[in-house]
């Protein structure tokens, strides 16, 4: 294994994350807060730190392989979460390190679940970092690297493939900068249109950054304590929407910019998304119609709480814990769904459901009539076996890595099944809220500091899709020289 | 630049890698996905699995806006529609591998004109041709040429014995009367661009230049024997080994084949007449030696094994075969048998790559640097490149020892009215010349990204 350079892009993470810390320091200069001292700390460590490995640790040989992709990943997203809790501590706005750990780990993952009770109590700066890691950990802060730092060798590609959601990766052009360029762009357009969109509609400058930067990491942090339920029906449909549009897979509005509609309208995976997000908002529509008072409203609130769990955002218009029991049985399960791969979305992801469906219709058949040759067709292409067989794997593994975490997080005194249950697909999901004792208008500051280091575990595995995590926690990985 | 490669066996990854080495946006397409799997996880392009003369599948690689297309699919056929289609496509240039003798022949022109290609190429013809001329060269050397072989290149591996061991670079000049200039030096895997106090060592590949009428002189001074081989025997009748007879036995050679297929034997007695064919194990080393490998004057081992090749041109070294070539595929295999003490390898897939490598920089070049010729020198690890020098520059009129060089960068020579001047601190670079310039490490575009 090439140690010396997972120790060496480490490093140019670390000094990424200095240059990164920079924006909310600005932020905290603007407005005046007491965030400026905690973040120069911060930054002055983390310069130190990543400019001691990228300087000392010389790789000679600047070859690596998958194993040192998921290695590099796993490292630079809890060294991130580490360095990225000190201003929180610093600045005695989250007194203890675990709670900041658990926060910073929920920014970075866009899960946006909380352990602050009284969120308007945080200062910009502060409440500015919580939703700018959403947005860097949203497209990847290892994709960010890609693109910006000038001398990667091609073999990155086992880095990014490591981060990025999905059960394949696919290239939009050939050069794996410039396709990590392009996911940004067309990121930061999204985002600045949403930005736009929000401020046209009266919301004041630093929340409309702020919900803009946590809708496009599909995050959702906000900074009042209902979220997003004091704002305007206009501005709750705008970022309804563009919560459904960031769950989609990012190639889509690559080619839509290429203008490229072919491949977008015979997308499976797009129409499925939207079909269950359609249908869902639907039958929540009729479910909670009693509760209010008339058609439009219900459709908004149901619209708005379908995509903030299937993008696995995390935003709320109002406490759907109050809902009756069809509604949120159907929440919860369309937590497991996610968004689409290539999105910034979580959960298992809307393309892998489409092919467990499709594997299990060509078991059946294939019980029935057992010299069938079944092929199974995906994007208008065969899809291969193995790639099946993958994707059967990673849902065993985690419904396993679910049940582990969930039987630790009932170690929890004084929680009930239904909290302990949500608050656990939650954070393995990256969406935010739960129900009951973890609802929209709870926060996760309950539950005792171990269980919020697993909780934060969770939402790591979540976002990065086990297998970096798991490879990088067996000791075999890095016995073996 | 945005080039596509259809077909990814070992020429097609050979180029996939060059390429993306020289910044180019590559798309690769084959049809088998192991491969492009394979090729997705090892270099930075972008693979599609399809049919490389599939209308659809081309556009996906976007050939529209592709520069160049190269097809070398393991199909003449599939190559020459693949760049048919390539360029109604819209592409600008096409190239084809296309390998079968049929088609090598005359109606070759008539094809590239009606199918539009840009280039053909034939990887065993191209290697044959190198085979023949190092055949006339000393044992143990490879030569480069440029600028219209006003200027000669040559790579020598040196012996034990060879009388260049142990001295310095500046007793060398003084040494030799012949006028020379050691360039390049390949120790191990390593590859230095040596001053006037390195001294050489057996073992050491070194890039020496100078001008070709000194030459003989030269490997006279250096105790390099130079006998025309008179006698070659060849193993294994693959294409490479059918250009290569046919062209030796052009020059007067007389040629000897081995190989297990009788088919194969009758064919080149048909084709060859004055060839003389032996139907028999080549690797068995009796029969070597009952057809006379020991007063064979060459060696040249052209089976489709690349281990083949290698133990049976050791045996020929063992017999006291004055010139031995191994044809090699697999570089790992080159280097290995290298550093083994075997002298003169050829590998079909690297000379592909040197051709269209300098194909893709002359196309380069017309769009912006200056470059006439590039070769890849000492196994790709240096890069020998000629540049034209229009006009006068920061480089023009100042003694080349007054030049803030790069680190590892060269002026090799320099080429003026046609004559070759093989530089010393005092000469200039004046307007009108050509000049060659060796670099180890980095990658030009013009002749003065060679300052500092």
């Amino acid at each position: 294994m090439n140690r010396k350079m997972v120790l060496s892009l480490t490093g140019r993470i670390i000094l990424l994350e200095a240059a990164l810390l920079a924006v909310p320091l600005l932020i905290s200069l603007i407005y005046g807060d007491h965030g400026t001292v905690p973040f120069l700390i911060t930054i002055a460590i983390a310069l130190a730190s990543g400019g001691a490995l990228t300087l000392l640790v010389k790789p000679k040989n600047q070859t690596i392989y998958a194993k040192e992709g998921f290695l590099v990943t796993a490292l630079a997203w809890l060294i991130l979460s580490a360095i990225g809790a000190l201003p929180f501590v610093l600045s005695k706005e989250i007194p203890s390190y675990i709670d900041a750990f658990f926060e910073t780990v929920s920014g970075f993952t866009t899960t946006g679940a909380s352990i602050l009770t009284d969120v308007e109590a945080m200062c910009h700066s502060m409440l500015f970092w919580r939703s700018f890691t959403h947005w860097m950990g949203g497209m990847g802060v290892l994709v960010l690297m890609v693109a910006i730092v000038p001398s990667l060798s091609g073999q990155t590609i086992h880095v990014l493939r490591a981060e990025m959601p999905g059960p394949t990766m696919g290239k939009l052009v050939p050069k794996l900068k410039d396709t990590a360029r392009i996911l940004y762009l067309l990121y930061m357009a999204l985002t600045a249109l949403e930005f736009v969109m929000l401020l046209l509609g009266g919301m004041p400058l630093f929340d409309s950054a702020i919900h803009a930067l946590g809708t496009a990491g599909t995050g959702g942090f906000g900074i009042k304590g209902d979220s997003i339920g004091s704002y305007s029906p206009y501005l709750q449909w705008v970022i309804a929407v563009f919560m459904m549009l960031f769950g989609v897979n990012f190639n889509m509005y690559y080619l839509l910019v290429i203008r490229q509609f072919k491949p977008v309208f015979k997308s499976e995976e797009f129409w499925t998304y939207v079909i269950v997000v359609v249908l869902s908002s639907a039958v929540i529509t009729v479910n909670i119609l009693p509760l209010y008072a008339n058609m439009a409203e219900a459709a908004r609130h149901a619209f708005f709480q379908v995509n903030t769990i299937v993008s696995t955002t995390g935003f709320s218009t109002v406490d759907f814990d109050q809902w009756p029991q069809v509604s949120r049985t159907l929440l919860v399960l369309l937590m497991f769904m996610g968004g689409c791969a290539g999105s910034t979305a979580g959960g298992l992801k809307v393309s892998r459901l489409v092919l467990l469906y499709k594997t299990i219709r060509r078991e059946l058949r294939h019980l029935l009539h057992p010299r069938s040759v079944g092929v199974v067709r995906f994007e208008g292409k065969r899809v291969d076996n193995s790639v099946l067989v993958s994707v059967s794997t990673y849902f065993a593994l985690y419904m396993a890595l679910f049940a582990v975490f969930f039987i630790i997080v009932s170690f929890q005194p004084g929680y009930d099944f239904t909290s302990n249950f949500t608050a656990v697909a939650s954070c393995f999901n990256n969406i935010g809220p739960g129900l009951n004792l973890v609802g929209p208008t709870q926060s996760f500051a309950g539950y005792t500091p171990l269980i919020k280091v697993f909780l934060s575990f969770a939402m790591l595995f979540g976002r990065l899709e086990i297998y970096p995590l798991l490879i990088s926690l067996s000791p075999s990985t890095w016995l073996k020289k | 630049m945005n080039i596509i490669v259809i077909g990814c066996g070992k020429i097609g990854e050979t180029l996939i890698r060059s390429f993306v080495k020289e910044g180019h946006d590559v798309v690769a397409l084959d049809n088998r996905d192991t491969v492009i799997q394979d090729l997705t996880n090892k270099y930075d392009v972008m693979c599609l699995c399809g049919n490389g003369a599939d209308c659809l599948t081309l556009q996906e690689a976007g050939v529209e806006k592709a520069e160049m297309v190269v097809a070398v699919t393991g199909s003449d056929e599939v190559n020459m529609l693949a760049c048919f289609l390539a360029r109604r496509l819209g592409a600008a240039h096409t190239i084809a591998r296309i390998r079968n003798p049929e088609y090598n022949d005359r109606s070759l022109g008539f094809l590239k004109e009606q199918l539009g290609l840009s280039m053909a190429i034939n990887p065993e013809l191209l290697a044959a041709q190198d085979l023949f001329h190092s055949l006339k060269l000393p044992a143990g050397v490879k030569v480069e040429y440029f600028s219209r072989r006003n200027f000669e290149m040559i790579e020598v591996k040196l012996k034990e014995d060879s009388v260049l061991c142990g001295t310095s670079l500046m007793e060398l000049r003084s040494k030799h009367d012949a006028k020379f200039l050691v360039c390049v030096v390949q120790r191990g895997n390593e590859v230095i661009i040596p001053d006037g106090s390195f001294r050489l060592q057996a073992g050491d590949k070194i890039g020496l230049t100078a001008k070709p009428t000194e030459m003989q002189k030269l490997f006279k001074s250096m105790k390099l024997t130079n006998k025309l081989a008179k006698d070659v025997m060849i193993l294994g009748g693959s294409k490479t080994a059918f250009y290569l007879a046919k062209m030796l036995i052009g020059s007067g050679t007389n040629v000897k084949l081995i190989d297990v297929d009788r088919h194969v034997c009758r064919n080149f007695c048909d084709a060859l007449p004055a060839l003389s064919a032996v139907h028999g194990d080549g690797t068995q080393q009796d029969l070597l030696l009952e057809e006379g490998l020991t007063d064979q004057d060459a060696f040249v081992a052209l089976t489709g094994m690349d281990e083949e090749n290698i133990l049976m041109s050791f045996f020929a070294s063992s017999q006291n075969v004055p010139k031995v070539v191994a044809k090699v595929n697999r570089e790992e295999m080159a280097s290995l048998s290298e550093r083994l003490g075997l002298e003169r390898i050829i590998s079909p897939k690297e000379i592909i790559a040197n051709v269209l490598l300098r194909y893709a920089r002359a196309l380069q070049s017309s769009m912006g640097s200056s470059i006439e010729t590039l070769y890849q020198v000492m196994d790709g690890k240096a890069e020998a490149l000629e540049f034209a020098v229009n006009g006068s520059s920061s480089l023009t009129g100042i003694p080349l020892k007054d030049l803030q060089l790069k680190k590892n960068i060269l002026i090799a020579g320099i080429i003026r009215d046609r004559k070759t001047i093989i530089p010393t601190g005092t000469d200039q670079i004046l307007s009108g010349d050509k000049v060659v310039v060796i670099s180890a490490s980095h990658r030009l575009a013009a002749l003065a990204d060679i300052l500092k």
